[in-house]
């Protein structure tokens, strides 16, 4: 019989945190500034500047931990890790390694077998991130811009205690929630806030010893964490087959090819001798700065959920769907606010706002719509003043561009047509201008009504009541 | 000198830190070492039992900065120093990850 193989897998997830300043210097920490533009002496490494720990990188850290059940180190430290690269102008980065911030959590997860399991929490330290290196097309050189050198990163170590792809990506998805609901970071893959290394081995089911570990960097999708995932596990499976050993490297995910490589081996990996930080003063998080910090934690999505349970009446499927990303829990608080229509607002959220995001491919955090126009498109089909399918025309463009509904409704024309007369009018036309359907309908086919109001409307250009239609053509026939 | 340096020791710690040494360096370098070591190993007879390690000199922590964007463009002055640039980047040898 074939041999069984368990896959034991750990992530190192980092983590870039919504400050508005980098972590030891008051430069921007906004997208899109020109090469450069936000740097300083500090996070370039000129000589003789001196770092100053941002204080919201701090709490933010602390809030992750206490959100994840950590230990929070009373006593911390920051430390230099030597190595050289130019996307790194001072020759180190500062990190913790010897008193990480955060100790000894873990988050809890649901198992494919529909279990909980928790995921532990080895630690979460606090860390600079690097520049970015441009490969020039024309010149044998390459150019350095130091605009995201010094921008916070957490980040967290697990502990290996994952066993699947699934419960891998449960990790992560519970993890980003957490930190979206604490406003810590945006945490998104594609653009990088949020980047996970996958540490993982094989061993045979029953075995007690861990096989050796590879590292498998450039994910920056769940799709590609899942593939990578696959794809290294039958890689190392493979090596045991043959009788080969599996070597501890850093490799490197090439998601198109669905294939990795091995970028640096255990053998050349670098001593970075660590040692602490003498620019950078101990932390001493005290009692008060801990209840701070707790009194400011927000809502998470259990109690959100609780509560919509007593605020609204709308079933817990809905709940459940919308306290999935605290961006939509946030759309749909506020436009409830605005028109307290709970099972309305929510309609639109998971239907046509979902059925756009998947067409169009759009993250939650990058709806435009806002809750006031949201409001006032559910006031308009309430009032009668647009039919249901005028609005989700008016919905798409609002999807795309935020525009006002009424006023878009206004000057487009699309307001139903109420004037009993002038529809009345309409229907007597459709009913002179299909006999058949009529005598269809008169010898007992009841659908062929459905085709008279179809004809009605596409006469109206959709501008009319399909209620009233029917209603009205009932009554001529 | 009770500590002596090996010339595998002297070549790595080269080339952590990115020197070219001659000869005549490195064994300057060796004999360097090891009188720094003979003086730690002096530190080492203290006895440091239940002591905690200290990373700093003086009795100050929690210095902190809001997070307020103090800082504006001064590209133009921070490239000065750069021997080579282009574009508004560093010039630096091609690098590959």
């Amino acid at each position: 019989m074939a041999k069984q193989y368990e896959t034991v897998i750990g992530l190192e997830v980092h983590v870039e945190l919504a400050t508005k300043t980098k972590i030891f210097c008051g430069c921007s920490t906004a997208f899109g500034g020109a090469p450069n533009t936000h740097t300083c002496p500090v996070c370039t490494g000129m000589p003789g500047s001196l770092p100053v720990l941002n204080k919201q990188v701090l709490e933010y850290a602390i809030a992750v931990g206490l959100a994840t059940d950590c230990e929070i180190t009373r006593y911390g430290k920051f430390d230099r890790k030597n190595y050289f690269y130019p996307d790194n102008p001072q020759n180190y980065q500062i990190s913790q390694l010897y008193l990480p911030i955060c100790r000894n959590g873990g988050v809890e997860i649901e198992t494919e077998e529909g279990g909980k399991k928790i995921v532990g929490i080895h630690e979460i330290h606090m860390e600079e991130d690097a520049g970015k290196l441009v490969h020039d097309e024309w010149e044998d050189c390459s150019l350095v811009d130091y605009n995201r050198s010094g921008v916070p990163l957490i980040e967290i170590v697990s502990e290996p205690d994952m066993r699947s792809a699934e419960e891998v990506i449960a990790y992560l998805e519970k993890l980003r929630l957490i930190i979206q609901y604490l406003g810590a970071s945006d945490c998104k893959l594609q653009e990088g806030s949020m980047r996970a290394d996958v540490n993982l081995s094989v061993r045979e089911v029953g075995a007690e010893e861990f096989g050796t570990r590879t590292e498998m960097k450039n994910l920056n999708s769940f799709k590609a964490i899942a593939r990578a995932i696959e794809g290294e596990r039958e890689r190392q499976i493979d090596l045991i087959e043959e009788g080969k050993a599996v070597v501890q490297e850093t490799r490197r995910w090439d998601d198109t090819k669905g294939e990795s490589y091995a970028m640096r081996s255990k053998e050349d990996a670098q001593d970075y001798r660590y040692f602490p930080d003498p620019d950078l003063v101990p932390i001493i998080v005290s009692d008060e700065m801990l209840d701070e910090i707790r009194a400011k934690q927000p809502e998470f999505r259990t109690e959100k959920m609780a509560r919509y349970k007593e605020e609204y009446d709308i079933p817990d499927y809905d709940i459940d769907i919308i306290t999935g990303a605290k961006h939509m829990a946030d759309l749909f608080e506020a436009t409830v606010a605005i028109c307290n229509q709970p099972k309305k607002v929510s309609n639109w959220l998971m239907g046509e706002t979902m059925r756009l995001m998947k067409e169009k491919e759009v993250d939650v955090e990058d709806l435009r719509f806002s809750p006031e126009n949201l409001a006032k498109l559910i006031t308009l089909v309430d009032s009668k003043a647009i039919n249901s399918s005028v609005a989700k025309e008016v919905f798409e463009v609002m999807f795309e561009e935020d525009i006002d509904p009424e006023k878009y409704v206004e000057e487009k024309g699309l307001k139903t047509v109420n004037d009993e007369g002038a529809l009345r009018k309409t229907i007597e036309e459709v009913i002179a201008g299909n006999p058949q359907s009529v005598d269809d309908y008169h010898n007992g086919k009841e659908k062929a009504i459905g085709f008279l109001v179809g004809q009605t409307m596409k006469a109206m250009k959709g501008k009319a009541d399909p209620g009233m239609v029917n209603q009205i053509l009932k009554e001529l026939l | 000198m009770a500590n002596i340096i090996s010339d595998e020791t002297i070549e790595y710690v080269g080339i952590l830190a990115k020197l070219e040494l001659s000869d005549a360096e490195k064994e300057q370098a060796k004999k360097d070492m090891g009188r720094m070591l003979d003086y730690i190993d002096k530190l080492g007879e203290l006895d440091t039992d239940g002591v905690e390690p200290m990373s700093h000199v003086f009795p100050v922590q929690n210095v902190f900065r809001e997070d307020m964007v103090t800082n504006s463009d001064t590209r133009e002055q921070l490239l000065s120093n750069a021997p080579e640039q282009k574009d508004g980047m560093f010039v630096v040898p091609k690098t590959f990850d």
